[in-house]
C-alpha cells in the first residue's frame, strides 16, 4: 500500500521497519505543517482569486457622463476560449512559442555551462575560493541591474558591438534581441546549477574516484561513470527548478529588450501587459494558463528523467563506499 | 588505444582544450585555458558594470576599458541622504536574513520528514510544494497587496519575508530531500545504536553531513530574497523599511528622459559585494561539510 | 510611524485571520461600491490633515523646496513625499494597484497628462471643483491635457513639448540662413550639409523610434505635421487619412533613403541627444531637457555655441505640431483629507511656485508669463520657442484606455519604420484595432 502512494516504485528506504508507525505520521505532520501553512499563505489566496478572476470580464465600454462601467460580467470560460482566436490567438501563440524556445535553450546551456562551472570549482587549485566567488556574481547582481547593464552592452553603439565590431540592432526586433536574452540569461543563471551540482559533487566520497583512476578510468570515463549519476538528483532538482523559473521569464526581456516587442514576448510579459490595461480576467487566464504548462512541464520532467525525490532510489555504489567509509570513521 | 584523455566533459566556448593531449604540460595549461575563460565570461559583464559606475555622468556612454577619468561620484550620490540607501542595504539583509533561516529551518523539518519518515501521500505533498513556485510572480502582486492591506501588513518585513518564502522554501525542501536522501542511513543508525536519541542522530550526524547542501540552499535563497523587486516595490511605501533593489528604483537620473545608469551601476556593485563576502565565508562550509561531519 | 501601525500583527498569529481573510474576499472580486457616486460631486473637498503625495523624486530638489515650503507653513497638515521608481510604467503600476484596493494611502498623484483619461474615467482621480485653479493663465493645451470630457482633473504641474534642434555652423556653411520649416526644406538642406567636408559620416535627422512610448509622440507629431490627427472630436480613429498617410510615409521613407541613420530604429531621447551632441546628427527632434546637456562646457558637448532651436518641420504645406508631455497633479478619491489636498495642489502648481521653482529645475512651467519673462529667458533662451511650439501643441491621443492605443499605434508604425509593412497596410491595420479600442 505504501509503495503505491510514494512515487517511488520501491519500498521506502527504512530497512528496520517496513510498517508506518502512527507515530512517525504525527511527527512528519508536525514537521510539514508549518511549510504548508505558509505557503498557503502566500499561494492558495493569489491562487483562488487568479481561478475565480479569470471567469469574469470587465464591463466594457463607457455610461453616459463617460465614465467606465462598474463591475464585472461572469463568462465562464470565456477568457480562455479567446486566448486562441483571432488577433489576441496569435499573439499568445507566439509568446508560447518565445516562453517555450528560451526555455529549451536557455536551460540546456545552462546545465552544460552549469557542470563546467562546477567541475572547474570542485578542483583543486591555488586561488579557487576566487573563483567560486567569481562564478556567483552574475547570480548575485540584481535582475533589474543586470537588465540595465546588459541592455548598456547591448546598445547599437554600446561595448559588445564595438568588440565584436559590428552594427547588430540588438535591442530592435529580431533574431539579434533573442540572442541577446540567451546570452545575458544564461550568463546570470548557469552559476545557480553550478553551484547547486557542487554541493552534489561534495558528498561524492573520494574512493570512489580512487577505486576507478586503479582501473584505468580516465576523466571523461570518470565523469560518465561516476560524477554524472551520483549528481544526478542533484542536477535534476537544480534544473527543473530553472525550468520553472525560465518559464515564468520576465524582467530580463522586458528590461533589455523592452515591452511589446513581438520577439520576445514572453507568456508572463503578456500576462503582465493584460493586466496593465485593466483587462484582469484574461490576465489571470494567462496566469493560470502558464501555471498549468509549468506544472504540466515539471511533471512529465520529473517522470522522464526520474528525478525521485519522493522516493528513495539509493545509488548502490554510494551505498557500498560509505560503508566502508562508516567503518573507518566509527 | 581506447583511452582518449578529455579534460572536460563537453565542449563549450568557456571550456575547449585540445582534444588529444600529448604532453602533461599541455594538459595543466589547457585546464587553466578553460578556467581563464569561464573567469572572463563571468566577469567581464561585472568588470563593465564597475568601470561604468566610476565613469562621470557626462562621459558614462564612452566604450573605453578603463574610466577616464576616475570619479567616485556614483557612489557619493548613492549614499547622499536623500535615499536611505544604507537604511535600505540593513532592510534587505533583515528581509534576506529572516527569510533564509525560515526557510533553512522549515525546510530542513520538512525534508527531514520526507526523507527519514514513513508516511503517506509524499509525492503529493512535494509536488504541492513545488507547485507554489510555479504561478507567476506578477500575477501574485495585487491578490497579495489586498490581502496584506486588509491584515495590516503594508510597511512591514513580513510582508516581503512571507512572499520571498514562497520561492525560498520549495527550493529549500528540494534540495534538502534530495540531499538527506543520497546520505546512507548507516551513520544514523550506528548513532542510535550507540545511545543517541533521534534528534541527537539528526543533529550530529545527518546535520553535519548535509551541510554543502544547506549552505548552498542559503547561499541561494538568500541571494533570490537579497534581489527580490516587485513585492517589495508593492507593499512598502515607506523609505524607513524599503530595500536596496526598491531604493535603486527610485534614483533619478537629471530628468525624466535620463536614466540614473552610473548610480544604478554602482548601487548593483555595492549591493553584489555583501553576497561575494558571503560567498567566500560560507563556501569553506560546502565544501568541508562532508569531512567534518563524517569524522565526528 | 503613522503607516506602521499594523504592526502588532505577528507572523503566525495572523495566519489564521489571513485565511480566513482569503475565504471572505476570494468572491469580493466581482463587487460595485455605491458610494463612488456620491465622491464624484464637485463639492466634496472636506477633512484636513496630513496627506501623502505620490511622485518619483525630482532630481533638481526644486519640489522638495516647494514641499517644504508647505509643510513650514502648515504643522497641522503635512505633506509626506511617498517615492515611486523613475520608471513611468512602474509608477503607473503603483498608482493602479492602489486605486484598485482602494487604499487611502495615496492622497495626491502626479499623473503623466496621457493617464488623465483613464484615471478619470475609471473614477481613480477626483474633478477638481471649478474656478478652483487659475486656468485661463495657463496654457491652454495643458489645461486640456488635465481635463476628461470638458472637466478638469488635474492642475497642471509642468510641460513639455517637441523642439528641433539644428546645427548653425553647418547651415551656414551651405550657405542657409533659416532652419528648416518643413519636412522637404530640412532635406534639402541635409542635401548640401552632407556633402560638404564637415557633414562626412553624419545623418541627416534623428528622433525617437523604438518600440516605445515616445514612438507615439513621434507618429503623433507626424500626423499632425501632416494636417491629420489620431482621433477625431468625438473620439474616434482617423489614422485612415491621406494625412495621416503623408505623415507615416514621410517617417518610414527616411529610414529608406538614409535620411534617418538605420540605428536610430532603437533610438530613445538619450541616444538621440548623444548622437547630436557627439555631432554625428544635423536636425534633432527631442524634448527642452537636452539643452543643459548640449550647453555642457565641460567638454563633453562637440555642439556648444554651435546648434540653434526651433519648432518640429511641417509636412508638405502644414506647419509642423508638436505633441504635448508634462505632468499633472491630482487627487484620489480614497483619501481622507481631500481639503488638504485641493490647497496643497492649488499651492503647489501656483505661478508663484512654479517661479521659485525655476531657479534649480528646467522643467517648464505651464503660465506663458514665466515662459516670457525675460529674467528667466536670459536662462533659459529657448523658452519663447517652446511656447510657441507648445500654443498649437496636439495632446495624444485622450483615451481611456491609453495603454492599449499607444500599444497598437506602436505595433503598426515601428512595422511601417522597419519595412515589414507598407504605410497603407500599416496605417489600415492601426485604424481597425484602434476601432476595435473604441468601440468597446
Amino acid at each position: 500500500m505504501s509503495t503505491r502512494i510514494a512515487a517511488s516504485p520501491r519500498s521506502p528506504g527504512r530497512t528496520k521497519s517496513g510498517n508506518r508507525s502512527a507515530g512517525e505520521g504525527r511527527m512528519a505532520a508536525l514537521l510539514l505543517s508549518p511549510t504548508l501553512l505558509v505557503l498557503a499563505l502566500v499561494i492558495a489566496y493569489p491562487l483562488v482569486s487568479a481561478l475565480y478572476q479569470s471567469m469574469f470580464r470587465e464591463q466594457s465600454g463607457l455610461d453616459a457622463s463617460g465614465f467606465v462601467a462598474e463591475g464585472e460580467v461572469f463568462v465562464g470560460l470565456g477568457n480562455y476560449a479567446d486566448l486562441f482566436v483571432g488577433e489576441s490567438g496569435a499573439r499568445f501563440l507566439n509568446a508560447f512559442g518565445n516562453t517555450t524556445f528560451f526555455t529549451v535553450t536557455t536551460v540546456t546551456l545552462e546545465t552544460v555551462l552549469g557542470l563546467c562551472l562546477a567541475i572547474a570549482m570542485n578542483r583543486a587549485f591555488r586561488g579557487r575560493s576566487f573563483l567560486r566567488a567569481s562564478i556567483l556574481i552574475p547570480w548575485a547582481i540584481p535582475t533589474a541591474v543586470s537588465g540595465l547593464l546588459w541592455r548598456w552592452i547591448f546598445q547599437s553603439d554600446g561595448i559588445a558591438n564595438s568588440l565584436i565590431g559590428s552594427e547588430t540592432l540588438w535591442t530592435a526586433e529580431g533574431v539579434a534581441a533573442k540572442v541577446a536574452i540567451i546570452v545575458a540569461e544564461v550568463w546570470k543563471t548557469a552559476p545557480f546549477i553550478g553551484l547547486l551540482v557542487l554541493a552534489g559533487m561534495q558528498i561524492i566520497p573520494e574512493e570512489i574516484y580512487e577505486a576507478a583512476k586503479i582501473d584505468g578510468a580516465g576523466f571523461w570515463r570518470q565523469f560518465r561513470s561516476i560524477t554524472l549519476p551520483l549528481v544526478k538528483p542533484t542536477l535534476l532538482v537544480a534544473v527543473l527548478f530553472r525550468l520553472l523559473d525560465a518559464l515564468r521569464m520576465f524582467d530580463l526581456p522586458f528590461v533589455l529588450i523592452g515591452p511589446g516587442k513581438e520577439s520576445v514576448e514572453t507568456l508572463s510579459m503578456l500576462a503582465f501587459d493584460e493586466s496593465n490595461q485593466l483587462r484582469y480576467g484574461s490576465a489571470s487566464a494567462f496566469a493560470v494558463i502558464l501555471f498549468l504548462y509549468v506544472a504540466l512541464v515539471a511533471i512529465v520532467f520529473v517522470k522522464l528523467l526520474g528525478a525521485d525525490v519522493a522516493g528513495t532510489k539509493q545509488v548502490r555504489a554510494l551505498r557500498r563506499a560509505t560503508s566502508t567509509r562508516k567503518a573507518k570513521a566509527l | 588505444m581506447t583511452q582518449i584523455p578529455v579534460l572536460t566533459p563537453v565542449d563549450t566556448p568557456a571550456e575547449a582544450p585540445p582534444r588529444v593531449v600529448r604532453k602533461r604540460g599541455w594538459k595543466s595549461y589547457s585546464v587553466y585555458l578553460g578556467l581563464a575563460a569561464i573567469l572572463v565570461y563571468c566577469l567581464a559583464p561585472f568588470y563593465w558594470m564597475l568601470v561604468s559606475s566610476f565613469r562621470r555622468t557626462a562621459d558614462i556612454f564612452d566604450n573605453s576599458l578603463l574610466p577616464q577619468p576616475f570619479s567616485a561620484e556614483n557612489y557619493i550620490k548613492v549614499f547622499d541622504g536623500s535615499t536611505l540607501f544604507g537604511q535600505a542595504l540593513l532592510n534587505s539583509l533583515i528581509v534576506a536574513g529572516v527569510t533564509t533561516a525560515a526557510a533553512l529551518v522549515l525546510g530542513i523539518f520538512a525534508a527531514y520528514a520526507i526523507s527519514r519518515l514513513n508516511f503517506r501521500f509524499k509525492s503529493v505533498i512535494l509536488g504541492v510544494i513545488i507547485a507554489t513556485s510555479m504561478f507567476p510572480g506578477i500575477s501574485v502582486v495585487v491578490p497579495l497587496l489586498r490581502l496584506f492591506t486588509d491584515i495590516g501588513w503594508i510597511n512591514t518585513y513580513q510582508a516581503m519575508i512571507v512572499p520571498n518564502l514562497s520561492f525560498a522554501i520549495p527550493l529549500a525542501v528540494w534540495n534538502l530531500t534530495t540531499f538527506m536522501k543520497s546520505l546512507p542511513f548507516d551513520l544514523e543508525e550506528a548513532a542510535m545504536i550507540d545511545g543517541c536519541s533521534k534528534w541527537q542522530a539528526f543533529r550530529k550526524v545527518l546535520l553535519p553531513l548535509a551541510a554543502p547542501g544547506v549552505f548552498t540552499t542559503a547561499i541561494l535563497t538568500f541571494i533570490h530574497s537579497w534581489n527580490e523587486f516587485i513585492i517589495a516595490l508593492s507593499m512598502v511605501n515607506d523609505p524607513a523599511v524599503q530595500t536596496a533593489t526598491v531604493a535603486i528604483s527610485k534614483f533619478t537620473g537629471a530628468t525624466e528622459f535620463q536614466a540614473p545608469f552610473g548610480e544604478q551601476m554602482a548601487a548593483g556593485v555595492i549591493v553584489t559585494i555583501p553576497l561575494v563576502i558571503m560567498v567566500l565565508i560560507f563556501q569553506r562550509r560546502i565544501v568541508e561539510g562532508l569531512t567534518s561531519g563524517a569524522t565526528k | 510611524m503613522r503607516q506602521r501601525r499594523h504592526n502588532r500583527h505577528i507572523l503566525f498569529g495572523t495566519a489564521a485571520l489571513a485565511i480566513s481573510a482569503l475565504a471572505l474576499s476570494g468572491c469580493a472580486g466581482g463587487e460595485v461600491s455605491d458610494d463612488e457616486g456620491t465622491a464624484l460631486s464637485e463639492a466634496e473637498f472636506e477633512g484636513r490633515g496630513p496627506i501623502n503625495y505620490v511622485s518619483s523624486r525630482d532630481a533638481s530638489g526644486a519640489a522638495q523646496d516647494s514641499l517644504d515650503k508647505w509643510n513650514s507653513e502648515h504643522p497641522d497638515e503635512q505633506v509626506t513625499l511617498i517615492e515611486l521608481p523613475d520608471s513611468a510604467d512602474q509608477q503607473r503600476q503603483q498608482l493602479i494597484q492602489n486605486a484598485q484596493i482602494e487604499s487611502d494611502t495615496f492622497s495626491v498623484l502626479n499623473l503623466d497628462v496621457v493617464w488623465t483619461s483613464e484615471f478619470a474615467a475609471n473614477r481613480w482621480i477626483q474633478p477638481l471643483p471649478e474656478d478652483a485653479l487659475p486656468t485661463d493663465s495657463m496654457i491652454p493645451a495643458t489645461v486640456n491635457a488635465a481635463s476628461y470630457r470638458d472637466t478638469l482633473y488635474g492642475a497642471p504641474y509642468y510641460t513639455d513639448g517637441a523642439l528641433l534642434y539644428y546645427r548653425t555652423d553647418l547651415l551656414e556653411a551651405a550657405g542657409i540662413d533659416s532652419p528648416p520649416a518643413t519636412w522637404d526644406e530640412m532635406e534639402g538642406a541635409c542635401d548640401a550639409i552632407l556633402a560638404l567636408p564637415e557633414g562626412d559620416d553624419m545623418s541627416c535627422y534623428a528622433g525617437q523610434f523604438d518600440k516605445n512610448e515616445a514612438l507615439t509622440v513621434n507618429f503623433t507629431e507626424a500626423v499632425a505635421s501632416a494636417g491629420g490627427t489620431v482621433f477625431d472630436e468625438d473620439g474616434s480613429p482617423t489614422v485612415d487619412t491621406p494625412e495621416a498617410l503623408a505623415g507615416l510615409t514621410q517617417l518610414s521613407d527616411a529610414f529608406a533613403n538614409g535620411l534617418v541613420a538605420s540605428d536610430a530604429i532603437t533610438y530613445l531621447e538619450e541616444q538621440g541627444r548623444r548622437a547630436f551632441q557627439d555631432g554625428e546628427v544635423v536636425f534633432l527632434r527631442n524634448w527642452p531637457f537636452v539643452y543643459a546637456s548640449l550647453t555642457a562646457t565641460d567638454g563633453s558637448s562637440q555642439v556648444v555655441d554651435k546648434f540653434g532651436i526651433s519648432s518640429v518641420p511641417g509636412i508638405g504645406e502644414n506647419p509642423g505640431v508638436s505633441t504635448l508631455g508634462g505632468r499633472n497633479l491630482a487627487v484620489s478619491p480614497f483619501t481622507a483629507n481631500k481639503a488638504t489636498a485641493l490647497d496643497f495642489i492649488k499651492f503647489f502648481t501656483s505661478e508663484e511656485e512654479s517661479r521659485a521653482r525655476l531657479d534649480k529645475s528646467s522643467r517648464a512651467p505651464v503660465y506663458p508669463s514665466l515662459l516670457e519673462d525675460p529674467s528667466v529667458v536670459e536662462q533659459r533662451p529657448f523658452y519663447p520657442t517652446l511656447l510657441e511650439s507648445l500654443e498649437n501643441a496636439q495632446p495624444r491621443p485622450k483615451v481611456v484606455q491609453y495603454g492599449a492605443t499607444t500599444t497598437a499605434i506602436q505595433e503598426e508604425a515601428y512595422a511601417a519604420l522597419t519595412g515589414d509593412k507598407d504605410p497603407e497596410t500599416a496605417l489600415a491595420d492601426m485604424q481597425s484595432k484602434l476601432e476595435e479600442l473604441s468601440a468597446d
